[in-house]
């Protein structure tokens, strides 16, 4: 065929332009010390405490630094705080050991009172992390290195909440009337939403949201310095012309590569891409409580059939998703929580063959020979391939006579119907920040009262897991701990409330010779880079 | 048209046809032919796509996912089907989905200059034939409405539509509210051109002769105005349908649209566009020929009408 | 002459204050604001008090009041999203869309009146009629799917021209950024205003040529030849002149077209214009950012027919007299 000729011949030359490194377009050509950084959207701001987003997080971690860092394998490690622990005395009192000579890039030294500051500036609404420290009662300095955060109770894994909290400066915060963080409600905007005081390896030179923002190295970082001395950071919305910028040698680096790229882009010449799992795992829910569900033509609500829901996990091909939707980039899986999670199972990951015989059984033991019809929500624009899992979904479901209408919308019409409880069928994914299972616990399986089950879509209520699940954050032996996490997790998947199709797995693709790992919170440092 | 019998006048209507002015400028445009010949073809495969498409693309229960991303041709890796121009992501039939996409594309279009049509000619006869702060009012919309961007009064009708219409009903509603968006974007230039010629018309002596024998306002718009500004009324809507077909497309980029399910051939250009790089070039380059041969070849029709029907220029 | 112009300017101000109570009433179906402002560990609670302090819960028309009486004092509060000053995300994004569009407009009208002159003086010539069908492409295919066929043959596969962005600006006076001045930054608006001048182009060549042939044909054009004026100075000097006042006002009032379109190439190309930032907001559903950019599209195009209007009156003297009429 003609068509097919023009594209093989077009192919070379893609091959041969990557090569030349020579840029006649952006006029900009990248030294061996700058990084042009590329990724679908842009920090929301550069408030450190304002937003707890990932992106946002991403590009601060390079201007702020938090006490505790996260390594590429999920575990912590110490950094503005070098030690930490509970206190041998309380149980209720975490103590941190605060790292001497670091210096905010006003030269300035940091300080103990700078970390209490940050913490409580942290906790304090409207700051975006405050959920994450609703346990803390008191920040106190208890010397020049020394920080005690008095808990309510006993809270073992409450460092596990810092990854993300940064310290900033005091006297920079109260010079610049930023010393809480910035409020939607009260019209003008903050001093640091465009300016920063960190103490991270990188300073902010230029900031234009959306557009372009330019880091320097810090010369006085306590660390070594690293092989990065100038990051460009362009967001790039459209996934074609972000991989477009990537192949005619515009960017150096492309967080957010639509996974049917991958393997075109690691076949391209001059152009590699790492891999690795997320800490975000997709799943299906249901309303299991309803009396009947609004968008069904079914008698009653038949989500709340066991046999339904079995048949469903029966029906879906977990496998042909991962191989034609995701291209062979995911991880499929039974269990609703990433491998990385505390609490995760070998057991519950496990997932037989499709058996559509069966589950055609269970439909009618569970009261619905002749299948029944539902809308399934899903979101278009916020995870891999959104979209066509939903539909891969709703073609096995046909199999099973679920007739399934799919409505496919942005973001921000999707999530509000799982919390205000106006959809009967949808898509989540579900990222968990502290690494242990009581996390999910808290905003997917617990009745919805007060702080918790906000996210708890299938309306699911069990008054006796719901007490464990609350058990759980006051637990100190971990052990004990861990069994009961195990004990929650047999129900939970015994009643089937989430139909798991995957973990996501990242890829970032780069320029050749350099090199950059895949962090699984999917905040990339430019820290860990090194070329060849 | 029911004055006469069709048995007698229909040879010679058919005679009279093709004798007629524009019958014989269309004899002698190749460039028409060739463009009404592609319109007529993709317009009669797309009516008749349930019997000429090979698979039911629009029938999840039928398409098996291991199907996906086969090349135009080739027999599937896993399955090892063959489809004479491949499949798209989720194993459907990129030829079947081509037809039945053109069928809702075709729908929408049809449907969006209808729409925009009557309302246009119904407004336009009204504001021309009233005059006064009617047509004052009337134009002063218009005004208002031609320099509005249509794409971003699609967007806004289309998030309206989504408060009103129960989440149930919202992805059968879709293609409806997608009518009216493209639709209320194009009546302008109908009624303005209804407006002139009706002001023109209706100072016309057989007008008034009709108005003093006391026929009903509706009556003379309809038998006697209107059939005046049939021509470039006619003219408008050749246009206008390439137009709300390629406004189809440019909606489903921007996330509005039919659901992935049931595609148009904009839905399909949009999913196919994310395989520009991975090398599946068949899902993004067939339907795009598709639409491109539609527009094509309707855009040069419209052309072709304004000269042939514009007597100065013959 | 003031009291048409009162008039006007009193119906301008109905016309703004009609879009924004309409594009008002529709935000609230656009999303929910709260959703894409916190992260997933925000309570429901916190979020209903979120909703509280933006004044989200108060009814329709005080929001509605509170929103017209801040933007009369061009005042169009904070971006939920960016939290930044919505006038000031808007005055520096302004020029990059005015850029697009200008550019765009310069070259859409520049090729849009040569072809359509030729081919109005060469009609049935077969050159003219490939210009009039490959022409036709521009309308034929959505603008998204032209600009990222571009990008794919002149910035990947030859790599002559930029992807995205518009390569290195410099400041004129405070504000205003251009990337006129600078190669790449020339070199990035190739691309994008092909894109967005491709559907104005093919509008513009059909109009003059419309006009090129009537005009052509009347008595005067003809005095014009009987006098033995060279065909150069009948169809320039005369012709052409003669045709160039509609097709103006018609560009004019296309601008709205152009503003639409600059969305979608915007988002293609990721030019930092203020469509892009409208279609980033409506995702996020930045409610601010949403109402004052449709408050600019709508002063524009008040503007513009105020202007059209104006001139319509200055040049046309039987519209005083129908005025006159329809007055008294």
């Amino acid at each position: 065929m003609r068509v097919k000729s023009i594209l093989r011949s077009s192919r070379t030359g893609l091959l041969a332009g990557v090569a030349a490194t020579a840029l006649v377009a952006s006029g900009i050509a990248a030294t061996a010390e700058t990084i042009r950084w590329a990724r679908v959207g842009d920090a929301l701001t550069m408030d450190p405490h304002s937003q707890n987003e990932g992106p946002t997080h991403t590009l601060n971690h390079h201007i702020y630094e938090t006490l505790v860092g996260r390594a590429d394998d999920g575990s912590l490690t110490p950094r503005l705080a070098t030690e930490w622990g509970i206190s041998d005395d309380d149980e209720t009192v975490w103590v941190f050991t605060i790292r001497e000579g670091v210096k905010f890039h006003d030269g300035s030294e940091m300080t103990v009172e700078d970390v209490v500051f940050s913490l409580d500036r942290a906790r304090t609404p409207p700051s975006g992390m405050a959920a994450l420290h609703a346990a803390v009662e008191e920040v106190t300095a208890v010397d020049d290195t020394t920080v005690h955060v008095r808990m309510a109770g006993p809270a073992p894994l409450y460092v596990q909440n810092l990854t993300n909290t940064f310290i900033m400066s005091k006297a920079w915060a109260e010079a610049n009337g930023v010393e809480t963080s910035p409020n939607f409600a009260a019209g003008e905007e903050a001093y640091s939403v465009r300016n920063t005081n960190g103490t991270g390896p990188y300073m902010l030179v230029e900031r234009d949201p959306e557009v372009r923002t330019v880091l320097q190295v810090f010369a006085d970082h306590w660390d070594d310095a690293p092989a990065v001395s100038e990051i460009i950071y362009t967001p790039i919305s459209e996934a074609a012309t972000r991989v477009a910028a990537l192949l005619s040698g515009e960017v150096d680096i492309v967080q957010d590569v639509p996974v049917q790229d991958i393997a075109r882009l690691e076949q391209t010449q001059g152009i590699r891409v790492v891999r690795g799992p997320e800490n975000r795992n997709i799943f299906f829910s249901y309303d299991m409580v309803s009396e009947s569900l609004a968008s069904s033509n079914a008698e009653g609500n038949p989500f709340a059939s066991p046999e339904v829901r079995e048949a469903m996990s029966l029906a879906i091909d977990r496998n042909a998703i991962q191989q034609v939707v995701m291209r062979g980039e995911s991880q499929p899986s039974a269990a609703p929580l990433p491998p990385f999670v505390n609490g995760w199972t070998e057991e519950m990951h496990a997932f037989g063959d499709p058996d559509l015989a069966r589950a055609g059984e269970l439909m009618a033991e569970g009261g619905y020979p002749n299948g029944f019809s539902v809308q399934l929500d899903c979101p278009n624009d916020r995870y891999l391939n959104d979209e066509a899992i939903c539909q891969a979904l709703v073609g096995m479901l046909a199999r099973i006579n679920i007739n399934v209408d799919l409505n496919a919308q942005t973001r921000s019409l999707h999530f509000p119907l799982i919390e205000n409880w106006e959809t009967d069928f949808y898509m989540l994914g579900w990222g968990v920040p502290t690494f242990d299972s009581q996390y999910v616990f808290d905003f997917l399986v617990h009745s919805r009262e007060g702080s918790y089950g906000a996210f708890n879509g299938a309306r699911y209520s069990n008054p006796e897991l719901d007490a464990k699940i609350e058990s759980l954050a006051t637990m100190t032996d971990l052990e004990a701990r861990d069994a009961v996490i195990a004990e929650i997790w047999d129900q939970v998947m015994e009643d089937r409330i989430f139909l798991n199709v995957h973990n996501q797995v990242l890829a970032y693709a780069m320029r050749d010779g350099i090199n950059l790992d895949v962090h699984p919170e999917n905040q990339p440092r430019m820290t860990t880079v090194t070329f060849d | 048209m029911t004055e006469f019998t069709p048995d007698e006048s229909r040879p010679n209507a058919l005679a009279r046809a093709w004798d007629s002015d524009i019958a014989y400028s269309f004899r002698r445009s190749p460039l028409a032919i060739i463009a009404a010949v592609v319109s007529l073809i993709i317009i009669l495969a797309a009516v008749f796509a349930p019997w000429i498409a090979p698979h039911d693309p629009f029938n999840p229960a039928t398409l098996n996912l291991m199907d996906g991303f086969t090349p135009p041709m080739e027999p599937n890796a896993f399955t090892g089907n063959v489809y004479w121009l491949g499949t798209d992501n989720q194993g459907r039939d990129v030829f079947s989905t081509i037809l039945f996409g053109a069928r809702i594309s075709l729908f929408v279009g049809f449907m969006a200059v209808l729409f925009a049509m009557v309302l246009g000619i119904t407004l336009g006869l009204i504001a021309g034939y009233r005059g006064g702060w009617v047509d004052s009012l009337l134009m002063r919309v218009a005004d208002v409405q031609l320099t509005f961007p249509s794409i971003l009064l699609a967007l806004l009708i289309f998030g309206v539509a989504r408060g009103f219409i129960p989440p149930a009903y919202r992805e059968a509603m879709a293609i409806w509210v997608l009518i009216v968006a493209i639709g209320l974007a194009e009546w302008v230039q109908y009624a303005r051109v209804v407006r002139g010629a009706t002001m023109v018309e209706k100072n016309k002596e057989y007008v008034q002769a009709a108005r003093v024998i006391g026929a009903h306002p509706a009556k003379i718009l309809l038998r006697h105005i209107l059939p005046n500004v049939m021509g470039p009324v006619l003219v408008i809507a050749t246009i206008g349908l390439a137009l709300a077909i390629i406004a189809e497309a440019t909606l489903s980029f921007l996330g509005v649209g039919v659901p992935p399910t049931q595609p148009s051939l904009g839905t399909l250009i949009r999913i196919g566009q994310g395989f520009l790089f991975s090398g599946e070039w068949w899902i993004l380059l067939f339907p795009s020929i598709t639409l491109l041969a539609l527009a094509l070849s309707v855009n040069l029709l419209g052309d072709w009408l304004r000269d042939a029907l514009n007597p100065r220029l013959r | 002459m003031i009291a048409f112009i009162l008039r006007r300017l009193v119906q301008s101000v109905i016309v703004m204050l009609a879009v924004a109570l309409v594009s008002f009433a529709l935000f609230r179906f656009v999303g929910d604001p709260i959703a894409s402002m916190v992260g997933q560990e925000v309570t429901l609670a916190e979020r209903a008090e979120i909703r509280e302090a933006l004044g989200l819960n108060d009814p329709f028309i005080v929001q509605f009041w509170n929103f017209i009486a801040r933007a009369a004092t061009g005042d169009f509060g904070i971006s939920y999203r960016l939290q930044q000053p919505v006038m000031e995300l808007i005055l520096s994004r302004l020029p990059a869309t005015l850029e697009l569009a200008l550019v765009s407009g310069i070259l859409a009208f520049a090729f849009g009146v040569g072809f359509g002159v030729y081919t109005a003086l060469r009609r049935g010539s077969w050159v003219s009629g490939t210009i009039m069908t490959v022409s036709l492409i521009g309308v034929s295919l959505p603008t998204f799917l032209i600009g990222v066929l571009l990008i794919w043959v002149f910035a990947v596969e030859l790599q002559w021209l930029p992807s995205f962005g518009r390569g290195e600006t410099v400041y004129i006076g405070n504000w205003w950024r251009t990337g006129l001045l600078t190669e790449s930054g020339r070199a990035s608006l190739i691309l994008p205003a092909i894109t967005l001048g491709l559907y104005q182009m093919t509008l513009i060549m059909r109009l003059v040529r419309a006009e090129m042939l009537e005009v052509l044909r009347t008595d005067y054009i003809k005095f014009a030849r009987a006098r033995g004026l060279s065909n150069r100075a009948v169809h320039f000097g005369h012709a052409l002149k003669n045709t160039l006042v509609p097709v103006i006002t018609i560009t004019g009032l296309q601008m709205g077209s152009i503003i639409a379109f600059s969305i979608i190439t915007e988002t293609v190309f990721q030019w930092p214009g203020v469509g892009a930032l409208f279609i980033r907001s409506v995702q996020f559903v930045d409610v601010p950012v949403m109402a004052a950019y449709l408050m600019l599209i709508a002063l524009v195009f008040v503007v513009i027919n105020l202007i059209v209007d104006l001139l319509y009156y200055a040049v046309d003297p039987r519209l005083r007299v129908d005025r006159a009429n329809a007055k008294s």
